[in-house]
């Protein structure tokens, strides 16, 4: 009996993925690959869906994500590369260097960060963050030479980008922090007695042996990244505006609107069938990056066992 | 009562005490004949000088004297075994020869310890390890490659000129060196990239053995290199200690006294932190002066 | 020369208390890390306790008792657009359905996975779905459930319209498919629990003529009680901080609206609010533009899950002392599981 649970769980589970993928398939049959690419307002293209009203010279489901995309990319992969910098050298300040007062206390400190709802990110993202940005970092005259194209108020890809990384941090100085603890006291010694100072000691034994965990917490983070609709959805700025690097520092206040919060801004309209063809279209971009995510993961750590670094 | 501490002088010839000179009703150390225990028998060096001096050390943990007031010399050319029962503070005493005491809160360390002459709490740490090197009774290659293993201290030492480079010919030629005074180097020059944890017990510890002498240390500390390994391992490595005492200083502390009769050309035997005995091999396993130093060797305790 | 108390060495030799080793002999570039590191510690304190105080000074500053009381009614004026009584119970709702579906399908499947777990396929297959699950971002669960629930045969489950389309929005059709998010988190507390329950309990049932079914039922589940209700705390956490679901699933009415004139089931197959959806909408993010009330129910969803996490904490500290980060690791599922040791 029980094992008919189990089956009926996966069973649950493939539906999942076979029907998000059978409704997304109109919007990828429409659009072929251009799908991904970018051509035209994507914010008008939504627009037009929610009226039924095509954009003259194009069908209904005419839909192109690249900004949507590049929004997401943008975000995920500055957020994650923050967080791992940061996450490695506090999860090192945590194992090695942190007098036991305050190991205990920044132990409860990560856990309750970790506890923190997406929403009230968001509530500080938009109401506290953003509005500092704007106030100090955006000067007039960036507002006014974007002026005509896009609105800058703080709810931009850099506010985005930062609460991402706080909200990712604490699952990778866990994960690090723990790999980091379990190697053997005998490497460790055996570095140390051998006139390597402890820092080198760190990156040469500690860091490498704890090398698959550190891979598994960046895979880890990305998908938690990816997958992060609500916070972005209030903080990043709502417009699908691909940002600009050419645009030099402007380039760190364009706001950006990623994929999942996409999904999270058009829930009212999802019983329009070209609306919701194209958001499913886009639940299916998210499944098949978080599969392949943790594929890359897998991948990642299979050249660490040679070495005998136990995965 | 505590056995009286004996002050030892440099270069003083120990007096062995012909047989009709001990006091009535003591026994000599048996000796089976069956276990014809043979000495290592390689060439005597010809210099033998000293290289550190242990003076009126104390060691403690916590408030407990592990160590007290033992005086040793170490020296060059000739290798110094230190036997004792567990908790003789044999390994301690080892370990604060090249600080590796430090590592753990609480210690403290009266007396002097010096290298060359200085004082090594007044050396640079890292320098002295260098200088003072050490191998440890479990075999603890790292998750490396054989040739990372043995190159390893030395790529760290090398002050980054440009880059660290992993493979450069100063190290490639000191690594093999390292392996081939280790007697490792036939055994793995196929490949060297190998991975260490793949080597046998024996293998590993040699290894180990490697990569301590790689920097060119003066001194060579051996924490029961061979209580985890196999007989025929075990051989190996003790010729290969025997062979070394040329160039290096070596220091082994050992539980198995036949290893000790093998290899040593001094022993010290301590017992709850003090030193007992301190004499030549022949001296102090044929005909110990002190009566629980005989008591240790014939196996009454320990 | 007998060395007694503290270690006093005898009168004539000083005595050296090594220090921990300072940093002062590495070179720049070690000490650049080691600095760094303690930056990154004392930054993430700061972060923490900015996080803190900013939502208790704010959260403080616009929280009235009455508010706890009072249902949230549509009003320009933030003085006269009531309190958060129906998101409130909206979030209690959620969570009881969340949890009564999770709970026992979560410790059913993971004493299925520890003691039976055959055939091999079968298992390894059901451990990578639950992976998945654990690794599909809410969103995603949102509308694959929005697509389950607006179809006809789940009708009774929400709302009806005379055209024969379902609404698919409903406090039902939240509630399950919360329950998905929390299945991971008590899937994997019970199993690593039964892991660590050594055989000999179990061979001691077995010897006493039980059958594996009972031996479950009496012996193991109840001797990991703690660890099966810390998982469901966790799940419950979770469930309560996401928002993701219900925009998608409950429709967006300030207050509870049943449908249909059963007590009970009107209510649940009826739209409403929760906390995390009441501060939602009225962030500059959602229709309303009432930051007082936002900050007011976000600090009460903070405290509520805050409060939970000191739940767990005392669960799993009654059992075993676990590290909080070793809480964390096993907050993340089965993923974090598998990667540490």
């Amino acid at each position: 009996m029980l094992g008919a649970l189990a089956v009926a769980v996966l069973v649950l589970i493939a539906a999942m993925i076979v029907t998000v993928f059978i409704k997304a398939w109109p919007s990828f049959s429409h659009n072929g690959l251009r799908w991904f690419g970018s051509g035209g307002d994507v914010d008008a293209q939504i627009r037009a869906m929610q009226a039924s009203v095509p954009i003259p010279g194009h069908s209904i489901d005419y839909f192109r994500a690249w900004p949507l995309i590049w929004g997401t990319l943008v975000t995920t992969l500055a957020a994650v590369l923050l967080a791992l910098i940061v996450s490695l050298f506090a999860a090192i300040f945590l194992t090695e260097f942190a007098p036991a007062v305050v190991r205990r206390t920044l132990e409860p400190v990560i856990r309750l960060l970790a506890g923190v709802p997406s929403v009230v990110y968001g509530l500080i993202g938009i109401l506290a963050l953003a509005p500092v940005i704007n106030q100090h970092l955006i000067s007039n005259s960036r507002k006014h030479s974007v002026g005509y194209v896009v609105q800058l108020n703080g709810a931009d890809l850099t506010t985005a980008t930062i609460i991402l990384a706080v909200m990712i941090t604490p699952i990778m100085v866990a994960l690090i922090a723990g790999a980091l603890s379990s190697v053997p006291a005998a490497w460790r010694e055996g570095s140390v007695a051998l006139g390597v100072n402890r820092w080198r000691t760190i990156v040469r034994v500690s860091l490498r042996t704890a090398r698959p965990a550190i891979v598994a917490a960046t895979v880890l983070a990305t998908a938690r990244a990816l997958g992060e609709a609500i916070m972005l959805s209030m903080v990043a700025g709502g417009r699908g505006f691909p940002a600009n690097p050419l645009d030099g520092l402007t380039f760190l206040f364009e706001p950006v609107k990623p994929l999942a919060a996409t999904i999270v801004n058009n829930a009212e309209g999802l019983t329009i069938p070209a609306l919701a063809q194209t958001m499913y279209a886009i639940a299916a971009v998210l499944l098949v990056s978080a599969a392949m995510l943790s594929f890359a993961g897998w991948a990642a750590k299979q050249p660490l066992k040679r070495y005998g670094i136990r995965a | 009562m505590p056995p009286p501490v004996r002050r030892i002088v440099v270069d003083e010839e120990p007096r062995i005490v012909a047989p009709q000179a001990r006091p009535a009703g003591v026994v000599p150390a048996q000796r089976d004949a069956a276990q014809a225990r043979r000495r290592i028998t390689a060439a005597k060096p010809s210099v033998v000088r000293e290289r550190m001096r242990v003076e009126s050390v104390w060691l403690a943990y916590g408030d407990n004297w592990v160590v007290r007031d033992v005086t040793l010399p170490v020296r060059q050319g000739e290798v110094l075994a230190l036997i004792g029962a567990s908790g003789s503070g044999k390994t301690t005493l080892l370990r604060s020869l090249n600080r590796l005491t430090e590592i753990t809160a609480g210690g403290a360390r009266a007396g002097q310890i010096t290298l060359d002459g200085q004082e090594i709490h007044e050396l640079e740490v890292n320098d002295l390890r260098r200088r003072v090197s050490m191998v440890f009774q479990q075999p603890n290659p790292f998750p490396m490659s054989i040739y990372d293993n043995v190159a390893y201290a030395l790529a760290e030492q090398r002050p980054p000129r440009g880059r660290r480079r992993r493979r450069s010919p100063e190290l490639e030629r000191a690594a093999e060196d390292a392996l081939r005074r280790a007697g490792l180097y036939d055994e793995v020059a196929g490949d060297l990239e190998r991975s260490a944890l793949r080597l046998s017990g024996g293998q590993q510890q040699r290894l180990c053995i490697a990569r301590a002498l790689a920097v060119q240390p003066e001194v060579l500390l051996l924490d029961e290199p061979c209580s985890a390994l196999d007989p025929i391992s075990t051989a190996t490595i003790e010729e290969l200690i025997v062979g070394l005492r040329e160039t290096v200083a070596i220091v082994i502390v050992t539980h198995n006294l036949q290893q000790a009769f093998r290899v040593a050309d001094h022993v010290a035997f301590m017992h709850l932190g003090e030193l007992v005995e301190y004499g030549t091999s022949e001296q102090v396993f044929d005909h110990p002066i002190q009566p629980r130093t005989r008591d240790y060797i014939s196996g009454a305790f320990g | 020369m007998e060395a007694a108390g503290l270690a006093r060495a005898p009168v004539d030799l000083e005595v050296v208390r090594p220090k921990r080793q300072g940093t002062g002999s590495w070179p720049l570039v070690d000490r650049l890390g080691y600095w760094f590191c303690w930056a990154t510690g004392v930054a993430l304190c700061l972060i923490v306790a900015g996080i803190v105080i900013f939502m208790f000074v704010k959260g403080i500053a616009y929280l009235r008792p009455a508010m706890f009381a009072e249902s949230p009614s549509a009003s320009l004026q933030q003085s006269q657009s009531g309190g958060f009584l129906d998101p409130i119970v909206g979030t209690l709702i959620i969570t009881a359905i969340g949890t009564a579906i999770a709970a026992p399908i979560g410790v059913a499947l993971a004493a299925w996975m520890s003691e039976y777990a055959r055939p091999a396929v079968l298992a390894r297959a059901v451990e990578s779905g639950i992976d998945v699950i654990a690794g599909v971002p809410s969103i995603v669960l949102a509308i694959f459930g929005l697509l389950i629930f607006t179809q006809s045969f789940l009708g009774f489950l929400s709302q009806n319209a005379a055209s024969g389309a379902v609404y698919g929005r409903s406090f039902f059709a939240a509630g399950i498919v919360m329950s998905l998010i929390a299945l991971p988190l008590i899937v994997g507390s019970t199993r690593e629990a039964l892991g660590q329950v050594p055989d000999r309990t179990r061979e001691a049932s077995y010897a006493l003529g039980k059958t594996k079914a009972t031996t479950i039922r009496r012996v193991l589940l109840p001797a990991i009680r703690p660890d099966i209700a810390s998982g469901i705390v966790l799940g419950m956490g979770r469930i309560i901080g996401d928002t993701a679901i219900i925009t998608i699933l409950l429709g967006a009415t300030l207050t509870t609206e049943p449908v249909g004139s059963v007590p009970l089931l009107g209510t649940l197959r009826g739209t409403g609010s929760t906390l995390t959806s009441y501060v939602y909408n009225n962030s500059p993010a959602g229709e309303g533009n009432a930051p007082q009330k936002a900050y007011a129910a976000a600090f009460v969803l903070l405290m509520l899950v805050l409060g939970l996490n000191a739940l767990v904490t005392r669960l799993t500290a009654a059992g075993r002392q676990r590290s909080p980060l070793r809480i964390l690791l096993a907050q993340l599922g089965t993923w974090g599981h598998r990667w540490t040791r």
